[in-house]
């Protein structure tokens, strides 16, 4: 992973919008364990992966994932409106938050995320967004505890969030 | 009801179609497709994909080179790539060569029909034909069923 992790949430300092128009920041995450992702709801293949691999995640957790936020932040704040992002994420598991503000919020929030994101043009006057695909997991207190890849198998993915959900330790790593 | 030679017509297609097989090679290479599928999309605004197993085996190696479809107005393939620190880009693939005996996977996370400009949205239990035009003039028009938007796979 290059060495780049998130800092921890109660170091961050970014703002911005759920998908129900409420206002969230780094403490809306605090005091439960949380996954956080990267992505935008125009891209066709990974992010609806992504999302597809998360709900099957959460279903295999059962009841322990009640306790787990997991929030998807849009890197294409220009088309993903809260609007768009209520639409899209109503496709996918219930517990699956989304998040969106300004251009300026989401550069700020993918900072403190150690998130790198480009966008690309392409034909036709349309753009296509390169960003950081990985599934970040932090423990109850906010540290971040690991990371899954893009597209990891569950049999490494659920055991990882296992370990975030029962990790009450305050510093880890 | 007598039918009209027209209503003969089509449903002499009609049959014709049922009988051939999803995938079947509509010119002269050898081109097996299997497992193919889409997703649902919301409206038109966002882009498509379909996603399948494309088989040469035929004895020599052939390049997908193009797709046609009639609910995309900018059909391509497209590759999804993710680098060593986690970050994922898509860009247009190219020609895509087929060895001989060889399979090529258009798989979520990699290469991928990316349906650009739907001209209408794409419903789930419905499906569309998808044409994929290869290097030696040869066309494989394939029947690709529309699964829910969170489908992972070719089995939902």
């Amino acid at each position: 992973m290059d060495g780049l992790r998130p800092i921890p949430l109660h170091s961050m300092s970014f703002r911005l919008t759920d998908h129900e128009g409420y206002d969230v920041d780094p403490e809306t995450l605090i005091g439960h364990p949380s996954m956080v992702f990267f992505g935008f709801t125009f891209c066709p293949d990974v992010c609806p992966t992504t999302l597809s691999d998360i709900s099957g995640w959460l279903d295999a957790l059962g009841p322990e994932a009640q306790a787990l936020n997991v929030v998807f932040i849009t890197i294409d704040p220009e088309r993903d409106t809260v609007e768009a992002m209520a639409e899209y994420v109503g496709y996918f598991h219930p517990a699956i938050r989304g998040w969106t503000g300004s251009v300026e919020q989401i550069s700020r929030a993918a900072e403190e995320f150690r998130v790198r994101w480009e966008k690309i043009p392409t034909e036709g006057g349309d753009y296509t967004m390169n960003h950081t695909a990985s599934v970040f997991l932090f423990n109850s207190a906010g540290r971040f505890v690991s990371a899954i890849d893009y597209h990891e198998p569950p049999e490494f993915a659920v055991p990882k969030i296992r370990r975030a959900l029962q990790d009450k330790k305050e510093g880890t790593k | 009801m007598r039918k009209t030679p027209i209503m003969a017509k089509a449903a002499a297609l009609l049959a014709f179609f049922a009988m051939t097989p999803i995938g079947a090679n509509a010119g002269t290479s050898d081109i097996d497709v299997e497992n193919a599928w889409s997703r649902a999309s919301i409206g038109t605004a966002r882009p498509g994909v379909a996603y399948m197993d494309i088989r040469n085996a035929g004895d020599d190696p052939v390049s997908l080179v193009g797709l046609r479809t009639d609910v995309s107005g900018m059909p391509e393939i497209h590759r999804t790539s993710t680098d060593g620190s986690g970050v994922s880009s898509m860009a247009p693939a190219g020609d895509v060569m087929i060895g001989p005996g060889e399979v090529v996977a258009l798989e979520p996370g990699g290469l991928h029909a990316m349906l650009m400009r739907l001209q209408a949205p794409l419903r789930e239990g419905d499906s569309f034909a998808l044409q994929l035009l290869f290097s030696d003039g040869s066309e494989v028009t394939v029947m690709v069923p529309i699964l829910g938007i969170a489908a992972r796979g070719p089995n939902g």
